[in-house]
């Protein structure tokens, strides 16, 4: 065991940061330029501190590794932990951090402040993937909703008070259910400890298990998003400013999945299994109707913010494959969109920043006068379509060939996504990119700075190393699949047993 | 054995010094003609820290009783009466300016304020139909006076009446409910009720006056359908007064709400479950629902005050030990929320003229970022988001509500509160997302004070809640 709390230590580093910035007084520029840097620095800091997760880690071993354990509420303890679903999360946001904050390197508004939400909002995503511990872990899903909604609500678009509300308001209402669920489980469990609850020899009772599916359901389909719960997605990302985008497309949206994996399939077996079909619909509705969507889309931001729910509805298709080939697709898919999306809204944010528009019928042509942004666009688009060499492609695949051995109409239907998602990226990159450059707003639009460059060939690299060997990410994660896995087929041996016997 | 001894003096201590003194001052201010109001204020408040500190460390421990079981004090009393200290002693010190400023300062200000916390601390102590009564109505009267303070203003003494006639009309209601009880069970101590009750099984007659015994209570916490009074009285009185109605008489009167179901009826449970678990959904409903049209921050809290009675009334239906315990958390944290609330509402003055409009705050975050924060976070916390302290409230009574298998009030009321979320958020989307209005004149050092504090109540209750978690299940433990 190492001697020093490293996963807490990573965890609560962003608030040094925002101590450091909170002790600077005044807001003039020298102000300004020094939250920036402290912010950075802090970020920064932390990605090289969750690095040391790394050599602590140990693949191979199964159960929660790095743990902490002291007394809290009495009901609840304060836990925190990994295991290699937990970790490439963690990871994902530490890195990301830093290349948000570099994003909003030319914020004007309110400087300080903006910089102290990321810090505090980069905390409490650690916290929701470190914790282990349901009142903990509600705890920190649930704070992340007041920086995100001064995020969006302060620095964001014109709709921001209406976006800002319907975020808040909607991911709201999804919590409330499951934390009257975590309640009703203590009761019955006897505990929250996440760790002892996912090896319990019985489960929870069939019938509670449907309505405690059925409560955590409502909180993470509204944040993955699954449809008809997506709406308040595109408003928030449209709103918001570009950082927040990447934060909330390649973060946020991800607790939705790893809630699925970390609660509703382990500790909800049956229930899983029941509601297959319901989510097996909803995501393929969700995989062909929201792209149908994005095809429409005049809004850049949208677009993309449309294709993030199709992509998240391979996610819970690959989930509830209950294969191995399915689950493994599903992480690493959120891991890839995590790069891919998160890129694509900082590629809007470029041109953003120099237009002051999202309309895509603002642009065109642009490969005239920025061709490093049509190259760095281009393969973005590419690893958004899941084009083989790309990250996007593992996720995908895989996520269809688990979900194929399992339904082979759902696999159907849901590689039609595929193609539809060729149809909407390249339409945007083709209205946007090619063309005359007929526009005289953009006769002088100057390419990519080394700034924006260095927050986006990070993404590339990852995206482009992962697409072409993408097992390290792939062997992280296989204990604790196999362990999920071995749950579910008792329960479905059992569901089994059950209908052989009621049949005789 | 002298005769203060045989009637248990020493456990009624504190409410004995604390009625002294509020005569003391009254004579202070009528004999020597030089004290002026803020000498008995500053004697007021003074004598509330000190009574506080006789009810922590001189009242006894564990359970005492007094006058033939007619008064007792255990460790629920305690922490209650403290925290009704608290809230005294805080409201008054915020409102010295406020009273100066608009020429109401006046030497029976503090004085009514004593003596409707020694009816409160009656109340909190009470273990007798009787004594219930005594205590309520000391309250009441002086909250009725200091209601319709403000004399020359037609919505206070509107909003005073309004409080004095519906008030009766309550303790009318509460007497003939307990007449109803004495007459059915013979007896108007709680324990001698409890052991009636026990034993001859729930007569209608009992029940019935239980319901209007009930009924005068919820009219005290303001608990819908007995509400009516409360945003006519929080927007008509001086904000210093609506400070104060906001926060120790809520606690006292929760807290002998709590003290008559779970003692004397505790058998009842089945019969009064039902009537609190409905007038329970009805406030956390209607306060989230009628706060959202609100123009006036003061009528707005009183909506929102009506809404927290309801969740707090979620742990008292749940009728356990774990469901006080989440009554006590839950009243400790409205306590310092409302304060800190109360704090910044009395700061909302531009060019010397007090303001309560809730546009008025439009854009504060930029003029003065501290009061804006600080709001800012007491509306997270009302509206119950993690890791504020108001979440953990929201936590402890849904643990109990749930325990006791009460699931449909549960889901109902964590709804409620993503109604209620709405407009809580609404303020801090004024403060932060709107153009910036006309600065404020700036908070005084005490309201500073104040509301820094709560704001470290709210922000650090997820790191020092385990002593006060344990601290509510000692003084929930001491009622069963």
């Amino acid at each position: 065991m190492q001697s020093w709390p490293l996963l807490s230590v990573i965890t609560f580093l962003p608030l040094l940061g925002v101590a450091a910035i909170l002790l600077a007084r005044g807001d003039d520029e020298a102000a300004s330029r020094y939250a920036r840097w402290a912010a950075l620095w802090t970020t920064i800091a932390t990605f090289l501190v969750s690095l040391l997760i790394l050599p602590n880690f140990n693949a191979a071993a199964s159960g929660f590794q790095l743990v902490e354990n002291h007394q809290w509420l009495g009901l609840a303890n304060y836990r925190m932990g990994v295991d290699g679903i937990s970790m490439p999360f963690v990871l994902l946001t530490t890195f990301l951090m830093p290349i948000c904050i570099g994003a909003s390197w030319f914020v004007k508004m309110r400087v300080r402040e903006y910089m102290i939400a990321f810090l505090v909002l980069e905390t409490l995503m650690l916290g929701v993937f470190c914790a282990l511990d349901l009142v903990l872990f509600y705890v920190f899903f649930e704070a992340g909703l007041i920086p995100m909604f001064l995020i969006i609500g302060v620095w964001g678009g014109p709709r921001r008070v209406y976006a800002s509300f319907k975020f808040f308001l909607y991911t709201l209402l999804g919590s409330v259910l499951m934390l009257i669920a975590i309640i009703a489980m203590y009761w019955q469990a006897g505990t929250t400890d996440i760790a002892v609850l996912l090896t319990r020899e019985n489960g929870f009772p069939a019938a509670m298990q449907n309505w405690l599916w059925l409560a955590f359901f409502a909180s993470f389909a509204v944040k993955i998003p699954m449809w008809p719960v997506h709406t308040w997605l595109p408003d928030a990302h449209v709103e918001a400013p570009t950082a927040g985008s990447v934060v909330l497309a390649s973060i946020l949206l991800k607790m939705g999945g790893y809630g699925f994996l970390r609660f509703s399939l382990p500790m909800f077996p049956d229930a899983s299994h029941y509601f297959q079909p319901l989510i097996y619909t909803l995501s393929v509705v969700a995989i062909i109707y929201t792209s149908l969507v994005a095809l429409v889309q005049k809004d850049m931001k949208k677009l993309i913010a449309y294709s993030s729910v199709a992509h998240m509805g391979f996610v819970t298709m690959g989930i509830f494959s209950f294969t191995r080939q399915g689950i493994d697709g599903a992480i690493f898919q959120m891991i890839s969109h995590g790069f891919v999306s998160g890129a694509l809204f900082l590629c809007v944010g470029v041109v953003y920043d120099r237009m002051h528009t999202r309309e895509i019928a603002a642009y065109g042509g642009l490969v005239k006068h920025m061709p490093l942004y049509a190259f760095v666009f281009m393969f973005f688009t590419m690893a958004n379509i899941g084009l083989p060499g790309t990250s996007g492609f593992v996720g995908e695949f895989l996520t269809l060939l688990g979900t194929f051995k399992n339904n082979t109409w759902v696999a159907f239907f849901a590689t039609s996504g595929v193609i539809l998602s060729a149809c909407y990226a390249l339409t945007l990159y083709r209205k946007i990119v090619f063309g005359a450059l007929i526009k005289d707003s953009l006769k002088h639009i100057p390419d990519m700075t080394p700034r924006e460059l260095a927050t986006l060939a990070p993404l590339a690299a990852l995206a482009l190393f992962f697409g072409i060997y993408p097992s390290p990410i792939l062997n992280l994660f296989g204990v604790p699949v196999e362990a999920i896995l071995k749950t579910l087929h008792v329960a479905s041996a059992t569901m089994g047993d059950a209908i052989t016997i009621a049949l005789r | 054995m002298s005769l203060f001894q045989e009637l248990g003096f020493a456990a009624a201590l504190p409410e004995i010094a604390l009625a002294i003194l509020a005569m003391v001052l009254l004579l202070e201010g009528v004999m020597i003609k030089s004290t002026t109001p803020s000498t008995i204020r500053g004697g007021a408040i003074a004598g509330l820290a000190a009574v506080a500190a006789l009810v922590i460390w001189k009242s006894g421990t564990g359970s005492v009783t007094a006058f033939n079981g007619a008064f007792v004090t255990d460790s629920f009393a305690r922490v209650m009466k403290v925290m009704a200290l608290v809230g005294a002693a805080v409201t008054l010190a915020m409102s010295g300016k406020y009273l100066r400023r608009n020429a109401m300062d006046s030497n029976e200000y503090p004085v009514l304020i004593l003596l409707a916390t020694v009816g409160m601390m009656l109340m909190i102590s009470a273990s007798d139909l009787i004594g219930l009564y005594l205590g309520l109505e000391l309250q009441s009267l002086a909250l009725y006076v200091l209601a319709a303070m403000n004399r020359d203003s037609t919505k206070a003494s509107e909003a005073g009446l309004k409080y004095f006639v519906l008030g009766a009309l309550s303790s009318g209601l509460l007497l003939y409910g307990a007449s109803l009880i004495y007459g059915f069970t013979g007896h108007t101590d709680f324990a001698a009720i409890a052991t009636a009750v026990q034993t001859s099984g729930s007569s209608l007659g009992v029940v019935f006056g239980l319901v209007f015994l009930m009924a005068g209570l919820a009219f005290k916490i303001s608990a819908v359908p007995f509400h009516m009074w409360t945003p006519d009285v929080y927007e008509g009185a001086p904000t210093p007064v609506t400070a104060f109605f906001a926060t120790a008489p809520k606690i006292a009167a929760i807290a002998l709400f709590t003290r008559v179901l779970v003692g004397p009826f505790a058998h009842l449970i089945g019969q009064w479950q039902q009537v609190i678990e409905f007038i329970s959904i009805a406030s956390m409903a209607y306060g989230a629902i009628a706060a959202i049209g609100q123009n006036n921050i003061k009528r707005l809290i009183a909506y929102s005050s009506i809404g927290n009675m309801g969740f707090a009334l979620v742990g008292l239906a749940a009728g356990s030990q774990e469901g006080v315990q989440g009554v006590v958390i839950y009243m400790l944290i409205y306590l310092a929320t409302t304060l800190g609330t109360f704090a910044c509402i009395l700061a909302m003055r531009r060019k010397g003229i007090y303001v309560e409009q809730i546009s008025d705050l439009a854009g504060l975050s930029r003029n003065d970022k501290g009061m804006a924060f600080v709001f800012a976070m007491m509306m997270f916390s009302l509206a119950g988001i993690p890791p504020l302290a108001g979440f953990f409230g929201k936590l402890f009574v849904f643990l109990a509500a749930v325990k006791a298998g009460l699931y449909v009030l549960a889901v109902l009321g964590v709804l409620s509160s993503v109604i209620g979320a709405y407009y809580y958020l609404r303020i801090v989307k004024i403060m932060y997302f709107d153009p910036a209005g006309e600065m404020f004149d700036g908070a005084e050092k005490r309201l500073a004070i104040v509301a820094y504090a709560s704001l470290i109540f709210v922000l650090g209750f997820v790191i020092f809640a385990p002593p006060i978690v344990a601290l509510a299940a000692n003084a929930a433990k001491s009622l069963f």
